[in-house]
């Protein structure tokens, strides 16, 4: 046990460590050979200079200076509470739309004429390009006077719910026939197959899917942001850095690197309460959610 | 069995966790509103019966708008009895669609973008021309030998599109320029800075500032303007007219006396800008904890200078530089080829009527004694 961990710990640090070694790489190799690849004249996909891929200490170290001159709050201090403000509104999105994603797996598997007939919409729902929604919703929002957050947690709660849903009707379905065929014989009633067999033959099935839906949630509510003209979070952070590229691109590397920070979070508090809710042995990892899965369906 | 309620309680423990991290704040919080209360706190206003009315931005908080948000911290539209909420622009967000949906009683734009609008039935009036000149600018390197329109004909001239490209495609048929490349511009100027394009479209208070606040990689240094030549379209001939306040023809009928609050409130924010520019610049900063303050100080002072001086008082329309801007507007852009211009598209009633009142109360309205100050680029903006 101890030692998986350090080997965690260990290929963690090793990996982000390979990250550093080849953007550094590159642009050293860029640097030496003037932009091209070695005895080639072929250009190189991305410019290695300053603008376009700061040097890494540069990056870190705009992360603890000043964000506004002649003030004292620092760049991580500004970037991060913009973090906690995003993860608010993905949050309620996440929230809502896992409930909701839950809730269509379980009519979905009651009930193969909701599923014929609302499938077809759940997957072209994702289809649209959430820039296309995020807009209509805000404006939507704006003309019935609803708080501001309401849109954002809706365009982050129209990303997750997806695959909370497809995993959920899944994971419902997963019980083999002779469990079914056991309740059926105790003459259990719908409900009682559906809570004490399919939904906590589904847990498993479930986490991986919300895994996916944390980050989705957080996405949903960057983008939604934008056309909100939320001034508080990541998005508008994004955005204005963005806009000062040319000049200041270690600013724009820093807030990404914040917004995937705040994702690593996220999962990670999605796994800690996996961790504490099903037990080891019972868990899936994604490889064998696949091949579980094709057991279930069968 | 309890095992398993431990586990339960350690869930909800972590979940309650996430939650008070979270809720902190979730009160009272704000949203992207600055609203004239802030000027209450600051005791300038008298509370009561102020009339509330939003101001919708074509973009986020910078010192393109300082003087709006001097007028809002300063309590000068409190003075004139308005609480004045400011919308933020955003992506997606178009002020005269705001402004025409009823989002908002008054909305920022540019004269063109509104005119398009109107033909497709917005039905706005511009009541306030606050910018008197043109901030668009076409920039190439000093060594391109690009001086003057003529010199475009076989270059690489970068433009902006989404209807940011009338000015330069009007100074292109104006001066005959044979064999112009025109290709698309991102909104940034790395297209000029990686010599992609021999000329760059920018605006004089950001994109233009953003290669001077960038490193020159072959001296270590800042790019100098000497680095860089500039064409400057009110000296083409091609200009258009920009930041103006909108409001829809129904709110011109019935709320005239609002409209001038509005504006006598408004062009005392901005005579406080450009008497007091590091004050306004500070309270751009205070709406916006990501924008660079060097950004911010060079922005102000060419705002200022695209305001001042207003020879017929700020925002009066000039009308030479109207016609001009409609006789570009029909013959370059698309949606209003051959379309009149109906009349009453803007009127000078409301804004003449409140220079006279501040004239009256000892404002310097015109600004004839104007001068740019000089501002000291920063790496990076800082």
């Amino acid at each position: 046990m101890r030692n998986r961990r350090v080997r965690t710990v260990f290929s963690f640090v090793g990996i982000l460590a390979t990250l550093v070694l080849l953007w550094e790489g590159y642009k050293a190799m860029g640097a030496a050979t003037g932009g091209t690849w070695p005895f080639t004249d072929v250009e190189l996909p991305i410019r290695t200079n300053e603008r376009s891929m700061p040097h890494v200490w540069d990056i870190v170290s705009t992360l603890f200076s000043e964000a506004q001159r002649g003030r004292d709050e620092l760049l991580v201090t500004v970037l991060l509470k913009a973090a906690l403000f995003t993860f608010r509104s993905a949050l309620i999105g996440f929230t809502v739309g896992s409930l909701v994603g839950f809730g269509l797996g379980v009519l979905f598997v009651r009930s193969g004429l909701a599923e014929r007939g609302l499938m077809p919409y759940v997957v072209a729902s994702q289809t649209v390009p959430v820039l296309a929604i995020a807009p209509i919703l805000v404006v939507w929002s704006g003309r019935l006077d609803l708080p501001i957050w309401v849109p954002v947690g809706a365009i982050s709660a129209y990303l997750a719910f997806y695959p909370v849903a497809i995993s959920t009707l899944r994971g419902l379905r997963s019980p083999e026939a002779t469990s079914s065929e056991l309740m059926r014989s105790y003459a259990a009633t719908p409900n009682q197959v559906l809570f004490k067999l399919q939904i906590p033959a589904a847990m498993p099935y479930l986490f991986p899917a919300l895994k996916v839906a944390a980050t989705a949630s957080i996405i949903g509510a960057i983008v939604g942001e934008l056309p909100a003209g939320i001034r508080e979070g990541l998005g508008r952070a994004i955005l204005s850095f963005a806009s000062s590229f040319s000049s200041a691109p270690e600013k724009l590397f820093a807030s990404v690197l914040v917004a995937s920070l705040l994702g690593i979070v996220f999962v990670a508090l999605v796994t800690l309460v996996e961790r504490l809710t099903i037990p080891a042995g019972n868990r899936l990892d994604p490889n064998e959610l696949a091949m579980a899965g094709q057991g279930g369906a069968a | 069995m309890m095992k398993k309620s431990w586990r339960l309680l350690a869930v909800l423990a972590v979940l309650a966790l996430v939650v008070a991290a979270c809720g902190g704040e979730a009160d009272g919080e704000g949203t992207d509103e600055t609203s004239a209360t802030t000027a209450a706190q600051n005791g300038d206003a008298s509370g009561g019966d102020l009339t509330p009315v939003s101001l919708q931005l074509q973009w986020f908080a910078q010192a393109q708008f300082a003087g709006y948000y001097a007028a809002v911290a300063e309590g000068f539209y409190a003075e004139e009895g308005l609480d004045v909420t400011i919308l933020e622009g955003a992506v997606d967000i178009v002020p005269q669609q705001v402004v025409a949906t009823g989002g908002a009683e008054f909305g920022i734009a540019w004269v063109p973008k509104a005119l398009v609008s109107n033909q497709e039935g917005a039905g706005l009036v511009n009541v306030g021309q606050v910018f008197q000149r043109s901030g668009t600018l076409m920039v190439s390197w000093a060594d391109s030998g690009i001086t003057e329109p003529a010199d475009w004909a076989g270059k690489t001239v970068g433009n902006w599109g989404f209807g940011n490209e009338y000015e330069l495609t009007a100074a292109i048929e104006q001066f005959g320029v044979e064999g112009v490349n025109l290709v698309s511009q991102n909104f940034d100027m790395e297209g000029l800075l990686t010599r992609e394009l021999d000329a760059a479209e920018a605006m004089i208070y950001n994109e233009y500032a953003q290669v001077l606040e960038a490193v020159n990689p072959d001296t270590g240094e800042l790019y100098q303007p000497e680095d860089l030549n500039v064409i400057d379209f009110n000296e083409v001939g091609t200009a258009m007219l920009q930041d103006s306040i909108w409001v829809t023809e129904d709110y011109v009928a019935n709320n005239g006396d609002t409209i001038e609050a509005f504006l006598r409130g408004t062009f005392k924010g901005w005579i406080f800008c450009r008497d007091n520019a590091d004050a306004c610049v500070q309270h751009v900063l205070d709406a916006g904890s990501t924008l660079l303050t060097g950004h911010q100080t060079w922005q102000m002072n060419e705002i200022n200078a695209l305001i001042w001086p207003s020879a017929g008082g700020i925002g009066v329309m000039d009308k030479a530089l109207w016609d001009q801007t409609v006789e570009v507007a029909t013959t370059q852009i698309p949606e209003l080829a051959g379309v009149s211009i109906p009349e009453g598209s803007y009127t000078t009633e409301f804004a003449e009527a409140a220079v006279a009142a501040l004239n009256d109360a000892g404002l310097d309205t015109a600004g004839a004694n104007f001068t740019k100050a000089e501002v000291t680029v920063t790496e990076g903006g800082e």
